[in-house]
Parts: C-alpha cells; structure tokens; sequence
C-alpha cells in the first residue's frame, strides 16, 4: 500500500496527502488532468476504475473528489479536486476521455453542484430537467418551492447539449452539440414503458428495427436521498438505503451501518455479524430471483416469473417472522440487528436451502436450455472487460465480462473472508453469460447459507450505541457489494449529530449508461434482452 | 342498500359511511326503472372488469408484481389484464414516488387514460411524499395532479391492503350513476377545470 | 352420424309455404347472420375465459373465479365494461383508416369463421374451393393491422404494424403449401368434400408422416399468424407496449382483442378440419363398434372439442417460450419451414401416386 503512495508522491509532488485511511490526495486544479493519465496509465499505479466522482461543496468552495480503483493491484485511491473561478461558474477540467463513466459522474455533480467540467463532452443536467433554478446539493440552495414549482406542464425538450471549453485567455467558451443526427427517427422509449424496469426514459435513433444510437433520460424519480441526509440524524438516514434499491436493502443497510460504525469506532458483536451477511445473501438470491423472472417476462416467457416468485415469496417470509416487513425492512441499525432472530429462522433457512437446487434446475430446464431463449441472448450486447471497466459497470454484469469485481472478495468486510465461495465469472460477456452469472451466484449465496446457518454464535445482536450519535470530523468512504455490484458510501462529517454530506455510488447509474455503448447496431428487441440483463433499478439510479 | 362482493360480509368493510352517502345521493336522484336496471347491468360489468395500467415508479410496483404472483393472485377479481397502453386500462395504481419531472408524464398518463377512469394513491409516497416528502423534488401527494379516488396507505401496501384497495374501488364503481350525472363525474370535472394543461392538444 | 340438414331444410320449408322465394332467402340470411354474430361473440367471450385459465393453471394460479360460478361471466363483465368505455378521438391521424381498421380485421375473422364445417349439414356456405376462399379472407386481417398501426401516427404501432405485415405476409405461405399438402390427399378444396374424405380414417392417419409434418408446420404457421406467443411480436408488450393497437380505446379496442380470440379458434378449427375430420367422430376402417359407438356424438361437439384441443397447444406455446426476434421469425421462416413444406409436398404427391397411404 505505501508504495503506491509513494509513488504518486513522487509523480505528482504538488499533491498532499490529505487522510490515509482511504488514502486520499489534493491536486491543484491544472495537474489534475495530467494526474489522471498518469495514475491510469503508470504500470505501478494502473487505477484504471473511476469507482464514483463525489461533488462537494465546503461552502468556501466547490470541488469533487475522484475515487478510483486499481483492477491489477486492488487499491483504491481518492483524488481531490477544488474547483476554480466563482461560485457563479466553478469548472474542473473533465477526465471523460480518461475514464468513460467519469463523464456521466461528472454531468451528475454538474447538476447538483454547478460545477462545469472542461471539455466534457455532455453538460447537460442528468436528473433535473433543463428549466430546474439552482443547483439543489449545493449547502446555500434555496428549497423555497415557488422558485421550482410542481408543473403539469411538459417539460421543455432541446436536441442540444452544451460543451465547454477554454479559449486563450482562460476564459469558458459554451459550444452546441447536436445529439442526434437531423434526420434520424428518433423513438421514446419510456418513461412509461413496461420494459425500462420502472421511469427511465430512452431516446432512440432507430434505422428500420436497428439501433443506432440511445440517448438516456434519467430523473424521473429522483428523490433527493443525498441532501435529505443532509438534515437528519445519522440513524435516520439508515431508512432511505430500503428505498434505493428495494431489491438489496439489507446489503445496503449493511454498507452504511459498517461506514458509521467504522467511523465512529463501535465494534459489533460476532451474531450481528452473522445475522446481517446472512440477510445479505437471502436478499441476493431474493433479487437474483426476480431478475431471472422479470427477464424472462421481457423476453415474452411470461410464467418464469410465477415460478421464480416463487422462492422469493418463500424468502420474504422468512424475513417478514424476522423484520416484520416485506419489503422496507430497517432490519440492519447502528451497532447491530434491530431484533432477534426470529426463533424458526434456522429451520425456515435450512428449508429453503433444500428447495432452492431443484428450482434452479427447474428454471435451467423451462428457460436456459430452450432454442428460442439462447437465440435470443447469446452473443447479444457483448461487453468486452476493458469496456466493463472503462464504464464502470461492476456486479454480475461485470463479472460475466471476466472482470472480477466482486468487493466481497476484493475489499473483504464484514466476515467475508472467512466464508468459502466461488467469485461466479464468466468470459463471453453477453446476455447469456450475465443471466447464468446471476444462476450460479444463487448457488453461491446458498452455499455462504449453508456454511452459516448452523454456526450462528450466541450473543447479543445489538451493541449500546446512543440515539444521538456524533461522529468525529472526517471523510470515510467504504465500497461494498449490492445484489447488482459495487456499491459505495462517502461520507463526510463536520463533528455534528448529522452528516456533512453522504455520496452514494450505486451500482446501477453506470450500467444504464452502458445500455446505448453495448446497443449500437443491434436490434430494438435486443434492447430489452440487453437493459434486462443489465438488471438495473430506476429508483438505484436516480436515488 | 349494502354495497359489498362475494364472500366479504359488509360489516368487515371500512368506510362503509363513504359508500352510503353515495347510495344516498343516488337514491335521491331518483330514476326510472329502464335506465336503472341497465345502469344495475353495466355497473355490475364496470365494477368486475377493472384493467390496471402498467405503471410503477418505485418499491410499491414491486409488490404489484407480487399481487399478480401465486400467491395474492389479482386475476381471481380479472384485475390480470395489465394493460400497457393507458387507453386501453381503466384504472391507475400510482405505485410510488411521482417526482417533479415525472409529474408531466404522469398527469399525461392520467389524461390519456379512457373514460370512465380512477386512480388509486398506493403507497405513503402517492398519498403524501410519504418519507420523501421534504426533499426537493418530490412532489407532495398526487392528489393536486390528478383526482383520487382509493388511497392505499403503507410502505409499500402489504398486497392485501392492495386488494382491499381495489375491492372497494369495485365497490364506488357499483355505486355509481352511468347515465346521467354520473355522481363522481361532476367532481373529476370540477377538478380538472381547477387544474388546467395547457399546450397540451391531444 | 347425426344429420342436422333435416333441421335446415325443415326450417327453409317453412319459411318458404309462408312468404316468397326471395324473401324466405333474404331471411335466412338474416338469420345466420345473426347466428353466426352470436356465435362468434360467445365463442370469443369464452375463448378469453380459456385462456385466462389455462393461463393461470400453467403458472400455479387460480385464476377468474370471482364473477359468476368458476368465474365464467368474467368475459361478460368484461364486455360490458368494454361496450361502454370511451372511444377517444385523437387528433394528427387519419380518421377514416384509423376507424376502418378494427372492422377490417373483425370482419376477415369473420368470413372466415362462415367457412368452417360444424356438423353434419351445419355449414353456412359450402364452396368448391372453401379451403382456398378461407385462406383468402383471413389475410384481409392483415390488412386491417397493416392500417391501424399506419393512421394511429404513433412509432410504435407503425413498428408493430409493419412486423406484423412482414410475419404474416411469409407465415401466409407456410399456411398455403401445407393445406395445399392436405388438399392433394384428400383431392378436393370443397370444406365438406374434406371432411367427407376422412369418414373412414382421420388424414393425420391416413396420410401418416407427411401429414404429421404438414400438422406440425401448420400448427407453427398458425400461431405466427394469429400473432401468438412466441410470435407476438407486433404487439410485444415488452418491446412496443400494445404494438399496433396502442392508440385504440373502447370497443375499437374490443374487436381487435375479440378477433384475436377467434383467430385462434378458426387456425384451430381449420387444423381439426384438415387434419382430425373436423365433425368427423374418431373412426377406425373396421372396428364397426367402435365407430358405431362414436357416431352417438354429435358432429358439433366432436368440432369444438377437437378445436379446443388443438388451441389448448397454441395456448400452451404461448405461456411457455420466449419471443423470438424479428430477423429470427423470418428466418425461421424462409430458412427452415418453407423448404421443408416444399419438400413435404412432393413427398406428399409421391405417396398419392404410390397409394402408400392408409
């Protein structure tokens, strides 16, 4: 770990070591760019993953820090940069060319902090619309709601996207870009449409039945989760990770309680430990379940989804004698589990195992193996690795390009590094591999399952923590695995009972942007094999 | 006049009080008998065939999916026939958060949806913002974009509370007049004149 | 076997003491007409009733069970509400097509349902070339999809209409060469002369393997063109959310959706004419007991049932495979079914004039 410090120290001399916990460095503004060739490219730092961009805005002044990730040596590093000029036009010099999916980062902290990335090939808001006043993350933002009113009418549509760059004298120069061609049929695909998997909204140059190009919509249920957290109290923004991705709450849960935990130094007993990993991976096959069943739903087999809601039905009732709930569980809380075990959990665990290796032949039996279905996804939206990694998209989708992601395994937490299971890859990359990748997972998480249920230690589930937490001054930020990838938390503390600012990087922004790279030239049907396989979820997106 | 379904005793129903003020009011009205009876016919047909719009936002869609599964099994009422295209559907689950960019598209759906047409608020998100009511972009309750006719409270409605909330919006369908003042309609074109779209052509 | 001329003929004596030549005609055809239109929305409500079941038997559900006994008026409610809902009148599009497109469609599945054989004496027109005026008719259908997704103005019905016109138009053929396979067995296009022609042994036996491929062909055929599962592609819910009827409301709505009902029964019920003897009952050369024995059924319920039989597979291909893709479907097509169906039909020839068959 020291080395690579050393290294970029030595490389880049102008940048200070800020914390070392996640090491993070400052970089004045104009080396930045300079910086981030160097740590991609350099064969001993080679941080060729953009895990997520992190606007900030320390009422002094903007800025964003980049986290990235080492494939090769699995380090991960964070670089801050502070933005220039006022606060009426900050800019950063963008590294869209460096990492792709830090372009999309950085038109998000665009449109939540104003900040205006050089040479960003797209600076367009993503989730507001084009007529939104202010920058709503930024800590002077007025929420006033006559300034931003709730309007029925239709918003205001543009073919043309900003680009900025600098002229001589160091000045930003506004340039427009036209999206699609002037004569291409463009189709509106979504918001409302029943094979976006919820309100995301694609627009779609088509030529006959074939693709050319996809501009992607997002905002349509944007919630503002990052600034509500702003307001409240550390154990209440717990609630909003069930409502992100709804398919994943107990593993997010999880990340955000160990990120609290961790900063505030509470240590949580070996039950706790036990009972959360094993939420996480009842939720993981839960989730992988449904995806098996909307999927094949979106390719027209309508009655694997009965069959596959099946075990998930049998999943949700374990959780519910245990969390009380279907769904919103806010089982997961500082310091440990909000209850007991539920006291047939064990045996409801144990039948479930037993029943889960017959349902996943069966669905290999009626799905996997029929002629029609692996017409309709082998060789469908082929994701090369370095494309997997260039656009960030992580999970099972990653992991069936042959990147192996998965952070239980990479950057091990909680007590994954005891447990034996397979990290499920696959090489081909396309639809077919990410659907089996999702297949086997399941038989993993079984097996994580298996190894658990009968050694789950007596003790208490929950530490004593005090309802008023204070976290010390700081940043934190700690990557974990959702059901659909790599999920991180940022967070930021300024010593009150609330935090500074929380980023969340969900797994599924960078897989719905991946959807108009992986589509070019296909068929509109392969573009509901391909955004299903992707699997991703609109509220995860859009937060 | 009990206004109640198969198998479900009238006393088991809440707001029963609702229900019987429209019987009153249709009472009141008075009506001849042909039209009546035809009246009787049709809204026996409306309040058994209540088609659902495809359309979900968030958490609660989810267990909409699950309302069609095995278990909850919504086609035993013939709600299975999810219609993706609004004109075709007769009512709207508004399953989650509707959000400031989504309210346009929303209330378009509401529009495009053919008469007679009801909404359903499921979920606390639908109803009021529910936990996100004080963020920025969330609009506060769809009740100020389109009328409502059933809420569903919970986050998410267990499926169950999703069935009694489409139960008893078969229960105001059969209560309703068809021909001539349809006591509901007035009211959805108060509401309506109230909440104009402008621009809008079609 | 029952004859149920004598009821017609009975019925046309009548008519004929009591008024004019002309006028006992104009009559009768009134009343079939109105025969036939009770006919074909019954069969259409209950087809839906079908479906949603066996729909929900194939995924552990239950289904319609609340409306009526087993649910059986759910169609009839649904109908109501149907006839009543508002027809929404759109702006930018073409009116006369955009209203002339449903009973386009609703009226090929018409003519062609007058053509089927239901009993002994029960056939509404009986053709020489039945079989070919059938074939005829039923891709006027086409047409009708063709201009809905056409005047709707709307991208997704004009893709939907257009897949639909490039599936049917090919699937068309499949369709003709494996009828024409079983017109060249039984020597005759006249639908009677057909059903005549197996009243010793159904031609799916008689005609043994190059009839069971003609069937199986025919079966696929069928559902592309009823635009079934796995080759709904014109309205893929998931790709084109209601494809080519996307932009109709209320009964509009209503005829398509009842002509797709009854689609599926017509491509049965041509499949039970042509190959198991349409009201032909099960018989066997020889076994005179048993053949007296299935004689006590009646022709009509021998149809129906054998068409509810042959929908059930169409219906069950539906809940099980996925969708295929359009370039797929076409290939599929080309590529595999019309090649073989050509070679089918020689086949077919070669065994007539070999007399192989049974």
């Amino acid at each position: 770990m020291a080395n690579y410090i050393e290294k970029i120290q030595t490389l880049f001399p102008a940048a200070t070591l800020e914390s070392d916990r996640t090491p993070l460095f400052t970089i004045p503004g104009e080396q930045w760019h300079d910086m981030a060739v160097a740590l991609r490219d350099n064969a001993e730092l080679k941080f060729d993953y953009c895990v997520t961009v992190v606007g900030m805005d320390w009422t002094e002044n903007l800025g964003a820090i980049y986290y990235l990730m080492s494939t090769s040596y699995n380090t991960v590093v964070g670089v801050k940069v502070l933005a220039k000029g006022d606060r009426e036009k900050p800019w950063i010099c963008s590294v869209e060319d460096v990492w792709h999916v830090a372009g999309l980062y950085e038109r998000e902290v665009f449109d939540f902090f104003g900040i205006i990335f050089v040479g960003n090939n797209d600076m367009r808001r993503l989730f507001l619309n084009i007529d939104w006043v202010g920058y709503p993350l930024r800590k002077d933002y007025d929420e006033n709601p006559d300034i931003n009113p709730v309007s029925i009418e239709n918003e205001r549509q543009t073919d043309f996207t900003d680009v900025y760059s600098l002229d001589e004298k160091g000045e930003l120069v506004k340039n427009e870009r036209r999206i699609f061609e002037k004569d291409d049929f463009v189709v509106n695909i979504g918001p409302q449409h029943p094979a976006t998997h919820g309100v995301l909204r694609f627009r779609t140059a088509v030529n006959g039945e074939e693709i050319k190009k996809i501009d992607i919509y997002l905002g349509y249920i944007h919630r503002g989760i990052e600034k509500l957290c702003e307001s409240l109290t550390y154990p209440q923004t717990l609630h909003f990770m069930d409502r992100m991705d709804y398919f994943s709450a107990h593993n997010y849960h999880h990340a955000l309680c160990m990120v609290i935990e961790k900063a505030a130094g509470i240590e949580i007993s070996r039950r706790a430990q036990v009972i959360r990993v094993m939420m996480d991976e009842l939720s993981r096959i839960a989730s992988h379940c449904l995806f098996i069943g909307t999927y094949c739903m979106d390719l027209g087999a309508t009655t694997m989804l009965f069959y596959t809601l099946r075990v998930r039905e049998q999943i949700l009732d374990i959780m519910e004698k245990t969390c009380g709930a279907r769904m919103t569980f806010n089982y997961d809380c500082i310091g440990g589990v909000m209850q007991d075990l539920a006291p047939d959990f064990v045996a409801d665990v144990k039948a479930l195992l037993e029943v889960l290796p017959k349902n996943i032949k069966e669905y290999n039996e009626i799905f996997t193996g029929n002629v029609i279905a692996k017409n309709r996804m082998e060789g469908v939206g082929v994701l090369t690795r370095e494309d997997a990694i260039a656009y960030g998209v992580t999970g099972p989708s990653g992991r069936a390009s042959g990147w192996a992601c998965d952070m239980r395994k990479l950057q091990p937490y909680s007590i994954y590094e005891e447990l034996d299971f397979e990290e499920v890859t696959a090489t081909e990359g396309d639809s077919m591999a990410r659907f089996q990748c999702r297949m086997r997972e399941m038989e993993e998480s079984a097996k994580i399952l298996a190894q658990l249920v009968d050694n789950i230690p007596e003790g208490e589930y929950c530490v004593k923590v005090p309802k008023m937490l204070k976290l010390p001054a700081g940043k934190w930020f700690q990557i974990t695995e959702g059901c659909r990838g790599a999920f991180g938390i940022y967070l930021e503390s300024d010593g009150s009972t609330k935090p500074f600012r929380i980023k969340l990087a969900t797994p599924c922004l960078p897989q719905a942007a991946v959807v108009d790279h992986i589509t070019r030239g296909q068929k509109i049907a392969d573009l509901i094999t391909i955004g299903g396989s992707l699997d991703y979820i609109v509220p995860d997106i859009d937060r | 006049m009990e206004v109640t379904t198969k198998s479900m005793p009238y006393e088991a129903w809440k707001d029963n009080e609702y229900i019987e003020g429209l019987v009153k009011q249709l009472q009141e009205s008075g009506t001849n008998v042909i039209v009546g009876s035809l009246d009787k016919l049709i809204n026996w047909g409306r309040s058994n065939s209540i088609w659902p719009l495809t359309f979900a936002t968030s958490c609660c869609g989810i267990e909409f999916v699950s309302l069609g599964a095995a278990r909850f099994d919504m086609a035993r009422f013939g709600w299975e026939v999810a219609r993706s295209s609004p004109r075709q559907a007769d009512f709207m689950m508004v399953a989650g958060t509707i959000v400031h960019r989504m309210v346009p598209v929303f209330r378009r759906l509401y529009d495009q949806l053919a008469e007679p047409k009801y909404v359903i608020a499921c979920g606390s998100c639908a109803i009021s913002g529910g936990p996100f009511r004080k963020s920025y972009h969330v609009a506060k309750g769809i009740e100020d974009i389109v009328p409502v006719d059933v809420f569903v409270p919970g986050c998410p409605p267990r499926p169950e509370a999703m069935i009694y909330g489409i139960m008893q919006l078969s229960r105001k369908i059969k209560v309703e007049r068809f021909f001539g003042g349809v006591n509901r309609k007035e009211k959805q074109q108060e509401f309506l004149a109230q909440h104009p779209v402008e621009g809008v052509e079609d | 076997m029952q004859d149920f001329s004598f009821i017609t003929t009975w019925i046309d004596n009548s008519l004929r003491s009591l008024m004019p030549g002309w006028l006992a005609v104009t009559t009768e055809c009134l009343l079939v007409g109105v025969g036939l239109l009770l006919v074909y929305a019954l069969l259409a409500l209950f087809y839906i009733y079908y479906e949603r079941k066996l729909c929900a038997a194939f995924q552990c559900r239950l289904g319609p069970n609340r409306v009526g006994p087993m649910g059986l008026c759910q169609s009839f409610a649904d109908m109501f509400k149907m006839l009543i809902k508002e027809i929404i009148h759109l702006n930018h599009i073409d009116r006369f097509l955009f209203a002339l497109a449903p009973y386009l469609v609703i009226i090929a599945s018409m003519l062609a349902f007058a053509v089927l054989p239901w009993g002994n004496g029960l056939q509404i027109i009986n053709f020489n070339i039945g079989i070919f005026f059938l074939i005829a008719v039923s891709s006027i259908g086409v047409l009708g999809i063709l201009l809905a997704g056409w005047s709707s103005n709307n991208k997704f019905t004009l893709i939907g209409s257009l897949r639909s016109g490039a599936q049917m138009v090919s699937y068309e053929l499949s369709i003709g060469l494996s009828v024409i396979t079983m017109v060249c067995l039984a020597g005759t296009m006249s639908v009677e002369g057909i059903v005549a022609e197996q009243a010793d042994l159904w031609f799916i036996f008689k005609g043994h393997l190059p009839a069971l491929i003609a069937f199986v062909i025919y079966m696929i055929a069928g559902t592309a063109e009823t635009n079934r599962g796995p080759f709904d592609l014109p309205e893929a819910e998931s790709e084109l959310t209601a494809g080519y009827h996307t932009e109709y409301s209320g009964m509009h709505f209503g005829f398509f959706y009842l002509a797709e009902y009854l689609n599926l029964f017509i491509v049965s019920g041509v499949a039970a004419t042509l190959f198991f003897g349409g009201w032909m009952p099960l018989h066997f050369p020889g076994w005179d007991g048993f053949n007296a024995i299935m004689d006590y059924i009646p022709g009509v319920v021998w149809f129906i049932l054998k068409a509810f039989a042959l929908s059930f597979i169409i219906i069950w291909f539906k809940w099980t495979f996925p969708r295929l893709r359009i370039d797929q479907l076409l290939s599929l097509e080309w590529k595999y079914l019309l090649p073989i169906n050509l070679f089918n039909l020689v086949l077919m020839v070669i065994i007539i004039i070999t007399n192989f068959h049974f």
